[in-house]
């Protein structure tokens, strides 16, 4: 089942076309990375998700039925990458003032409140003011105030920035958490490694429109070169065959792409008729990294600003 | 609503519990009742007991100089510039043989300034004392003189101007018109500034700590900014109502404490004692007599009504200043150029509509919703404005504030989710046109 559907998506401002017909869709408990890079159209995209902004054009589903901001939003908790806290508030009264603004009564957030300050071993903090927090600590409080009223949508603009590895484990631990209760989580970052371990299906979106869209997997067989990695007991001097290129040799590897036509048995056979000892042979896949960077170079690193008639 | 709710309460909660608003709304009265008791006591008081050595040379003055609680004159005859203070007197009166306005003149010498009032009570002595050498020189009884000069003329007739019109008659005092006018008007001038700017300032807030993204994912844009206006508006009127209550009640105690005979003093005190701490003493004083004689009835609603019109009217536009200010407060500076110029403009205005309500300036002043909450003010207190006039400023300010808070909104909206740019007045121009 899906819980969010977009269907050619277009939002343009003065200058430039933020978002230029993107349509993507995410399955209903899963973890989905919005990737791109700076001004790619992710906070935009995010902002009409969140009911702050309207599209231009096309339609967002939620549920199975027309996105409503004033209902839907309770049901959305987005924590975004411009944030912070009231600095002068007490932490208790401010996650209490937050969890009322996404519509929970007084008692309910109380005891929410209560439980996660448990969970993240806050409780002392209750009556400090949030000028007295480092900013992990801050940002662990942004968390729950973005979790209190258990969103069946949940929307993460780089969460780990600013985090020390410690605090980085605790809030990935809780996002999976979240996702095996069922909620739906997405990720945006352009922090690739991270990616790679936590969402299941990802879109990559470059000058507002969308470059790749599959599951992790899928999408580095989409994007692999044929590249091999061979290692020897010692390099082989002659490695020169018809069926591959080196593309660069380690010690004792060499790294070979392999030809158009040919499949990796006409690497080894060539290798073992030399009988240059191999002790392994392995294909590599092309980190998220790798894609990013190579798809973005396609399309022009930053954005230029164009009239939109 | 609900929602406005939530966000007015914590704007309200938030600022009352402030340190400085506490501090700010018990001292102020404080002070003010303080300022003015201490200046009612002193200026009475202080008044020194003075005695001064008359040298006349021609003797026509001697022993006509009468003496009162605070001035004694005495004729010695041997003193000069010299030895008066020896001699313990507190200053010297030399009139010389050929005084006039163009020959000598007559000098009061003492080593620190007698005061206002001492320096007009001895010239007092001296015009009427030609006056009498005047009235004797023309034989008329001496008896006859002095008990025409004992005549007290304000115990004789009672004086009360009116106002008439049609068949209303009203009762004129215009001074105490004036004062109040020009008192309304200058609170709800102060007061625009005080609270339209901290509207600003807590937008700005929020723009600045990266809250607001975070808000505007749970509420409209648009209610973030009426519960933060409204709420704090609750705290101009909490802050009214205290300041208030303080006044009353500590001006009533300070007026049981201050001495008997200082209240009477002040309450008789001699026109011709102007200084400003007399004046004010004075009004003080008075008040107790005359606040009677106020239309309060009329006073109080329109107060109300002007103050939170005017707030409204304003304070959207301070908000969306707020919402495109960066992190440089210069900026805001400039920004609120455009605000403030009308509102001190209206002050402007108002100085001249409490003095002549009927002007054309104060009458159109008081009519265009920019400035009516200010000169409008002034003018009430006089009790010559027509239903009519009333009732368009009314209606113009409360057309004026939903069209102001609609235009602010469109420009809050953008404006408070845009970050690291420099905003023209022309792009905040188009925000306003843009379809929604």
């Amino acid at each position: 089942m899906k819980i969010l559907e977009l269907q050619n998506i277009k939002k343009y401002y003065a200058s430039q076309k933020a978002v230029d017909d993107i349509s993507f869709s995410i399955d209903a408990g899963s973890i989905f990375g919005l990737l791109g890079p700076n001004g790619a159209g992710k906070t935009t995209l995010l902002r009409m998700i969140t009911g702050i902004f309207y599209p231009d054009s096309g339609n967002i589903i939620f549920n199975g039925r027309k996105f409503n901001a004033a209902e839907d939003i309770f049901k959305i908790g987005y924590m975004p990458e411009e944030r912070g806290l009231y600095k002068k508030m007490k932490i208790g009264e401010q996650a209490l003032y937050l969890a009322q603004l996404k519509g929970m009564s007084r008692n309910d957030a109380m005891k929410k409140i209560k439980e996660w300050f448990i969970k993240f071993e806050m409780q002392t903090w209750w009556n400090k003011k949030v000028e007295d927090l480092s900013k992990g600590m801050s940002q662990k409080l942004q968390f729950v105030t973005t979790v209190l009223h258990e969103p069946q949508l949940l929307i993460l603009d780089e969460p780990f920035s600013g985090l020390d590895p410690v605090n980085s484990n605790l809030i990935k631990e809780e996002i999976f958490n979240l996702s095996k209760k069922g909620t739906t989580i997405i990720f945006s970052t352009h922090r690739m490694e991270q990616v790679e371990e936590i969402c299941d299906h990802i879109i990559l979106v470059n000058k507002g429109k969308k470059i790749l869209d599959g599951s992790v997997k899928q999408i580095k067989q989409d994007c692999k070169e044929n590249h091999f990695r061979v290692g020897f007991d010692a390099t082989p001097i002659n490695n020169a065959g018809a069926a591959f290129d080196v593309v660069s040799t380690e010690d004792n590897a060499l790294i070979v792409k392999i030809k158009e036509g040919y499949t990796p048995e006409a690497v080894l056979q060539y290798f073992l008729k030399q009988e240059a000892g191999i002790i392994s042979f392995n294909e590599i896949l092309p980190s998220l990294t790798d894609i990013f960077i190579k798809k973005v170079e396609d399309t022009k690193t930053s954005r230029e600003f164009q009239q939109v008639s | 609503m609900n929602k406005i709710w939530i966000i007015i309460k914590r704007e309200y909660l938030t600022r009352v519990r402030n340190k400085t608003f506490i501090l700010s709304t018990i001292l102020l009265p404080l002070f003010f009742v303080g300022f003015v008791a201490a200046s009612t006591y002193f200026s009475m008081k202080s008044t020194d007991k003075h005695t001064i050595a008359v040298n006349d040379a021609n003797g026509i003055f001697k022993n006509n100089f009468k003496n009162d609680n605070n001035i004694t004159f005495e004729y010695p005859s041997d003193v000069d510039a010299n030895n008066y203070k020896t001699k313990g007197y507190s200053a010297l009166l030399e009139i010389p043989k050929n005084y006039g306005p163009d020959k000598d003149s007559i000098t009061l010498t003492s080593d620190k300034q007698l005061g206002l009032g001492a320096e007009e009570r001895i010239k007092d002595q001296i015009n009427m004392s030609i006056k009498n050498k005047a009235f004797l020189e023309k034989n008329i009884d001496k008896k006859v003189l002095d008990s025409i000069n004992d005549i007290d003329e304000e115990s004789l007739y009672k004086f009360s101007p009116v106002i008439r019109k049609g068949d209303k008659i009203e009762h004129s005092n215009s001074g105490l018109a004036y004062g109040i006018g020009f008192g309304s008007g200058m609170l709800i001038y102060i007061t625009l500034f005080i609270y339209g700017a901290a509207v600003m300032r807590g937008v700005m807030e929020e723009k600045m700590n990266r809250i607001a993204e975070v808000i505007i994912s749970s509420v409209k844009p648009f209610q973030l900014m009426m519960g933060k206006i409204i709420g704090i508006a609750a705290v101009g009127l909490t802050q009214f109502i205290i300041w208030i209550i303080l006044i009353i009640g500590l001006s009533t105690m300070a007026a049981l404490f201050l001495p008997h005979d200082i209240l009477q003093h002040a309450q008789t005190a001699n026109s011709a004692m102007s200084s400003a701490n007399t004046s004010m003493a004075m009004g003080f004083m008075s008040a107790k007599n005359s606040i009677a004689q106020a239309n309060w009835a009329l006073i109080i609603p329109c107060f109300l009504f002007y103050f939170i019109g005017g707030y409204l009217f304003y304070a959207a536009l301070f908000a969306a200043v707020g919402s495109v200010v960066n992190e440089d407060p210069q900026e805001a500076q400039s920004l609120m150029l455009p605000i403030t110029m009308p509102i001190v403009l209206s002050f402007i205005i108002m100085t001249t509509a409490a003095g002549k309500p009927d002007s054309p300036i104060a009458i159109w002043g008081s009519m265009i919703p920019f400035s009516s909450p200010i000169v409008m003010m002034a003018r009430i207190p006089s009790g010559g404005v027509p239903l009519w006039q009333l009732a368009i400023s009314m209606l113009s300010l409360v057309a004026g504030f939903i069209l102001t808070t609609m235009l602010a909104g469109k420009i809050y909206r953008t404006g408070i989710l845009l970050y690291g740019k420099k905003i023209t007045f022309r792009e905040m121009g188009k925000w306003i046109f843009r379809k929604s």
